[in-house]
């Protein structure tokens, strides 16, 4: 026991003294292992904490470096997160990240040579440790990612669209479940404050399947509009979703429902005080579609 | 303390409540409105929420009991600037604040009772 | 790994300005756990229901705030605790709509829908406490 307490001690003593040169070695072979490179600066800073942390928590153990997940480790283990955050961010491989871990073992067996051998295997064990950790937290950060990325894709796929002054369009397309129908109340709702849009079409036309859950957020949804002083109409509906409905019998209440969006806007138009009127010269309109050679209307 | 300020524009109440309620507040407000509209004779009444950033059950049953109140003496109540993350919490809450009418803001709160448009209920 | 706040924040509701109050704290404790806006008000809506209960059903008693944190999130804890007459039928007090005291009964009910995690324990006339928790993203 006390030998290796002597040699844990000279170890760390000798690692110190040639920290240096350890460091050399362990940028150079991080620098040539990461394909994308960093700033010089900026490595070199990161390992000597890194470094400093792993001998401190060497140093910090009762006779020997114990393993990666004790206590004495923590604040290596907390420049290690950052590190890997950092390169997940930044679009560094799982490997090239853990990598620069593993390649300190080299860069110390360069300078320690095979004196220490024991204790040099337990600190080996210890970089083995750390470098599975880093790789952990790695894989976190990369979910965090995923994660944000989906919520992302999540609020592009809700557009809020202005159909007219004061008329706002929900198309909704997809399943409709409670993640999905919050973002979509949030948006509607804001939308609606921001435009100052009195009232909403919520065109159901892309919608799988409606069930009573369905119902029930289409219905949380138009109840929360309505609070704030905004009517919604729901249209798109097809036939066998009004089965469905009916079959289910899901009641829509007092919430106007149209199969057409277009008899929707119609509806809602009318409500503002606009009916859509044929203008007398329109009998020398074009007919989209018969080309310019077909009459001399310029 | 100091009781929440009611401004007369015309023959409409206007409230505009700025400051975190407390539950003696909200019961002076109802009781002032129910004052002012019977003195003055008011036909309606605009209470302004934007600044709200919450609306719980008691609130929410102060400006119920306020339109009611108000109804029994002529005058339309219109509350107006509801945050969307109230509207949101108080569907989940379950309240629906029946009687009570809605709009966006001051503006079309005061276009709304000027119009003489049916009445527009935030109903469930 | 941030461990949750060793100590919580005391407050006491003994008036409808604690209450006020209580929201301030909740507020503020929302905003350092990084909950959305919606979030936010669900949870400050719950806290200002439950702290009123403390006060009119539980004769007054005080709350508890502190953040949490799960290892991935942070949040805020909330904690109702009185000495009062308790709960006599608590599944009938978490229906919708049932109140004793003349109020909308959507109080209890209500914020175990607005939070992430709710908890009622209560004994007939020793007291009651109630906990909830809202988790930021």
């Amino acid at each position: 026991m006390a030998d290796e307490n002597l040699d844990v001690g000279e170890l760390l003593e000798l690692l110190r003294a040639r920290a240096e040169a350890v460091l050399d070695e362990w940028e150079r072979a991080v620098a040539t292992a990461q394909r994308t490179p960093l700033p010089d600066a900026a490595l070199r800073t990161e390992l000597s904490s890194l470094y400093e942390a792993l001998l401190d928590g060497v140093a910090g153990a009762d006779g020997g470096p114990e393993h990666a997940r004790s206590d004495q480790y923590a604040e290596a283990r907390a420049l290690l997160g950052e590190m890997s955050h950092a390169r997940a961010r930044q679009g560094f491989t799982p490997t090239e990240t853990a990598a620069a871990v593993f390649e300190l073992k080299r860069a110390i067996r360069s300078v320690v040579g095979n004196d220490h051998a024991p204790t040099a295997v337990a600190l080996s064990d210890i970089i083995d440790g750390l470098a599975l950790y880093t790789f952990e937290t790695y894989a976190a950060a990369r979910e965090q990612v995923i994660v944000n990325q989906t919520e992302q894709l999540l609020e592009l796929s809700t557009p809020v669209v202005k159909l007219w002054d004061g008329i706002l369009a929900v198309p909704l397309v997809g399943t409709l479940d409670s993640a999905r129908t919050q973002v979509v109340m949030e948006t509607l709702l804001q939308t609606l404050v921001d435009t100052g849009s009195g009232h909403a079409i919520i065109d159901i036309t892309g919608v799988a399947a409606v069930d009573t859950q369905v119902a029930q957020h289409l219905l949380k949804t138009v109840v929360a509009a309505r609070l704030m002083g905004a009517e919604c109409i729901i249209s798109g509906i097809r036939p066998q979703i009004a089965q469905t409905v009916v079959a289910l019998g899901i009641e829509f209440g007092d919430i106007p429902t149209r199969s057409a969006l277009a008899d929707a806007l119609r509806h809602v138009l009318h409500q503002r005080g606009y009916d859509v009127v044929r203008r007398a010269d329109a009998a020398n309109l074009v007919p989209s579609g018969l080309g310019a050679a077909v009459t001399g209307v310029s | 303390m100091d009781r929440i300020p009611i401004y007369k524009i015309g023959d409409i109440l206007l409230v505009s409540i700025q400051i975190d309620l407390r539950d003696q507040d909200a019961v002076d407000l109802q009781d002032d409105l129910a004052t002012r509209i019977a003195t003055t004779g008011a036909h309606g009444v605009v209470i302004d929420i934007s600044a709200l950033e919450l609306v719980d059950s008691f609130i929410g049953r102060m400006l119920s009991t306020t339109a009611a109140v108000s109804r029994v003496l002529d005058a339309r109540t219109v509350v107006v600037g509801m945050r969307p993350a109230v509207a949101i919490t108080l569907v989940e809450l379950g309240l629906s604040l029946p009687g009570v009418e809605t709009a966006l803001d001051v503006e079309r709160g005061l276009a709304l009772i000027s119009s003489h448009a049916d009445r527009h209920d935030a109903r469930q | 790994m941030r461990a949750s706040d060793p100590s919580p924040e005391v407050l006491s509701i003994e008036s409808d300005t604690d209450v006020v109050r209580v929201r301030q704290a909740v507020r503020t404790l929302a905003l350092r756990a990084g909950l959305s806006v919606v979030d936010q008000t669900k949870l400050i809506t719950a806290a200002s229901e439950l702290a009123r209960n403390t006060l009119v059903h539980g004769h007054g008693g005080r709350a508890e705030l502190a953040l949490v944190n799960d290892g991935t999130r942070a949040g805020v804890q909330c904690r109702f605790v009185d000495d009062g007459p308790g709960i006599v039928d608590i599944p009938r007090a978490l229906e919708e709509g049932y109140t004793t005291g003349g109020g909308l009964g959507l109080g209890l009910s209500g914020s175990r829908r607005l939070a992430d995690r709710f908890d009622l324990r209560s004994t007939a006339g020793e007291g009651t406490c109630v906990t909830i928790v809202k988790w930021g993203r």
